[in-house]
């Protein structure tokens, strides 16, 4: 790097340093001491308390869930944005992308009023004289809200990999006898998995740590880990469980990032 | 030499308002190397894949060994295509890449290990099995799409501008490359290029076209010396090209001035073009010459000197092994059979190009 160009950095650098590196170092600290500040690992080690593993499996559950869901929506439909011609697929992409413009907790939000039990939803199927949907305060309502947010996530990764396959190499597959699934699964997957890998731990990481969509559309009842971090933070006032169990929570991130940056070695499925 | 193994018949394709094939006729016989040579947007891509079963054409039908093919999908056609940017499968290795058809067709390994050596000493790459396409040159990936098309031995090889990125002194490698791997292989070429010198020196057949009609087919010395229109012979090496007038046969006036000629059955006063080629025309003393000039530029090119020549009101074009000094008065002499007298264009492809560069 260019000396002289350094001190651009500079207001990032402080930004960096003021609120990532030394929040990141303070979350350490807590999370392996006790309230008299002696080292201990009761905090990290707290995960393993039945609730706390209730939460944590729960978590790990619906979060991959809304993966493979956001993954069955999203693949087939980059497909057809990416198939699209230029003027066609600019537009649907800007109606697609247009509610992640809209506030992520005003979202959610709506969905808490569409799903209520006397909701928006429910009023529409009692007066056609349909059995009510209940799914609020349920973790099916959890799943719907995950996949709803993070959806664009997945879809515009993917999208970004299949336009970056050039067509005559599709064309090549073709002509070199391969029919329409030999080419799909031959070609055409293997070139847009680094944007699959990308979609994948950017629905995933996020979903894991949420804790406002299960707030929001599972009424509370429902913890997952982000719901028992917030609360140790909230109101138990423990901010050394809290710490310890970010921890545990960071781990799992961890591995997820890096096993996307073994299978995505170019770093082609970046946005 | 004589049987038609592809056979185009009055085939039409239009993107929206845009013309780019009309009714057009072309049979490609066995062995033979055939190059559709034309400036771009003239068709002779399009053609190509319409050939190869990438685009269907609106109107009209293809024929491969007497039988109409213009529904088939591409991977059920008896031809491979060698593509503009080599379309390697990125996510493969070479002997991947090259194993692709035989694959798909479900071929025994050895069979297969087999061909991908054989494949790779044709192409002079052995070794290079376990290679990636993005470890390799330009001129090497065009080999080994090559490759990848020739060992499905396929009845015919479609090459679309496939020297087009490469560089001059490895593109003319190339270019014997490929006419000893036709002569090798004893499979049909179909080339597409706008590269004149290419289709000139590689080609059986040459098909020039412009503006989605074929202007002229023909042998690479017939395309040369005697183009059909001022969009050929314009388009095919430096030419002048000059109104004339048709006095009577064996007589043409040009600028004023009457040369002999050996074209006949114009008529007589027919308005016409002549192409005299730069390196046809003799400078001689003034008063050898059918007509009086004088040298106004002078270029050394390499092989010869460029110059032009005022006479009679036009720049003349002469290429010359023999340095004439700038300002030297000269006579310009033309060998009869070194005029070539063309009909006046009878539609707009007909006529000299225009391009902006």
């Amino acid at each position: 790097m260019n000396k002289k160009k350094l001190w651009l950095s500079g207001p990032y650098l402080f930004w960096a340093v003021c609120f990532i590196i030394i929040p990141l170092c303070m979350v350490i600290y807590y999370g392996i001491t006790d309230k008299t500040g002696a080292f201990t690992l009761e905090n990290v080690l707290s995960v393993s308390t039945p609730e706390h593993m209730k939460a944590l499996g729960l978590s790990l559950l619906l979060s991959l869930i809304s993966t493979i869901l956001c993954l069955i929506f999203a693949y087939p439909l980059a497909s057809i944005l990416a198939g699209m011609n230029k003027n066609q697929h600019s537009f649907i992409v800007l109606i697609f992308i247009l509610p992640m413009w809209m506030n992520f907790l005003l979202r959610t939000l709506a969905w808490q009023t569409l799903l209520e039990k006397t909701g928006v939803i429910n009023n529409i199927l009692t007066f056609f004289h349909l059995p009510s949907l209940e799914i609020i305060n349920t973790p099916y309502a959890i799943v719907l809200g995950m996949v709803y947010n993070f959806l664009p996530f997945m879809v515009l990764p993917i999208y970004n990999a299949l336009c970056k396959i050039d067509k005559n190499v599709i064309n090549a597959a073709r002509d070199l006898g391969a029919n329409g699934i030999q080419t799909f699964f031959r070609i055409i997957l293997p070139l847009s998995l680094p944007g699959v890998i990308s979609g994948i731990s950017m629905v995933f990481i996020p979903a894991l740590t949420t804790f406002v969509i299960s707030n929001i559309l599972g009424g509370g009842k429902i913890l997952l880990i982000g719901n028992v971090i917030e609360q140790e933070f909230t109101q138990a006032s423990n901010w050394h469980v809290g710490s310890g169990l970010s921890l545990v929570l960071m781990v799992f991130i961890l591995i997820s990032m890096v096993v996307s940056a073994i299978l995505d070695k170019d770093g082609e499925g970046s946005l | 030499m004589s049987t038609k193994l592809i056979d185009l018949q009055h085939i039409s394709k239009s993107y929206g308002d845009n013309l780019i094939l009309d009714d057009m006729n072309l049979y490609i016989r066995e062995n033979e190397f055939l190059t559709l040579l034309g400036p771009s947007g003239c068709g002779k891509t399009t053609t190509l894949r319409i050939i190869g079963g990438f685009e269907k054409a609106d109107r009209g039908i293809v024929c491969f060994d007497g039988q109409d093919i213009s529904h088939l999908p591409p991977n059920k056609r008896q031809l491979n295509t060698v593509f503009q940017k080599y379309a390697l499968f990125t996510h493969m290795t070479i002997a991947q890449n090259i194993a692709f058809g035989l694959k798909i067709k479900g071929k025994s390994k050895a069979y297969i290990d087999d061909k991908i050596k054989y494949a790779l000493k044709l192409v002079n790459l052995d070794g290079y099995e376990n290679r990636t396409p993005d470890s390799l040159s330009g001129g090497q990936q065009q080999r080994i799409a090559i490759a990848r098309a020739i060992v499905n031995e396929p009845k015919v090889l479609l090459l679309d501008e496939p020297l087009g990125a490469l560089d001059l002194k490895l593109r003319q490698d190339m270019q014997y490359e490929l006419i000893r791997l036709k002569n090798e292989l004893g499979i049909t070429f179909i080339y597409v290029t706008h590269d004149q010198e290419e289709a000139l020196t590689m080609s059986d057949t040459v098909v020039v076209m412009n503006q989605g009609y074929i202007q002229q087919i023909g042998t690479p010395e017939d395309i040369y010396n005697e183009p059909e229109n001022a969009f050929v012979a314009d388009f095919i090496g430096d030419s002048n090209i000059i109104d004339a007038i048709m006095v009577q046969d064996e007589l043409v006036e040009i600028l004023g001035t009457r040369f002999a000629c050996v074209d006949i059955d114009f008529g007589t006063n027919t308005p016409v073009d002549v192409v005299i080629r730069p390196e046809d025309i003799e400078l001689v003393a003034p008063e050898k010459g059918t007509i009086e000039g004088v040298v106004t530029h002078l270029i050394f090119k390499g092989v010869h000197y460029e110059m032009e020549v005022l006479a009679n009101g036009f720049e003349w074009l002469v290429h010359s092994t023999i340095l004439v000094p700038v300002g030297t008065k000269v006579g310009i002499h033309v060998d009869p059979f070194n005029i070539q007298i063309m009909n006046k264009p009878e539609s707009e492809d007909e006529e000299v190009a225009v391009f902006d560069e």
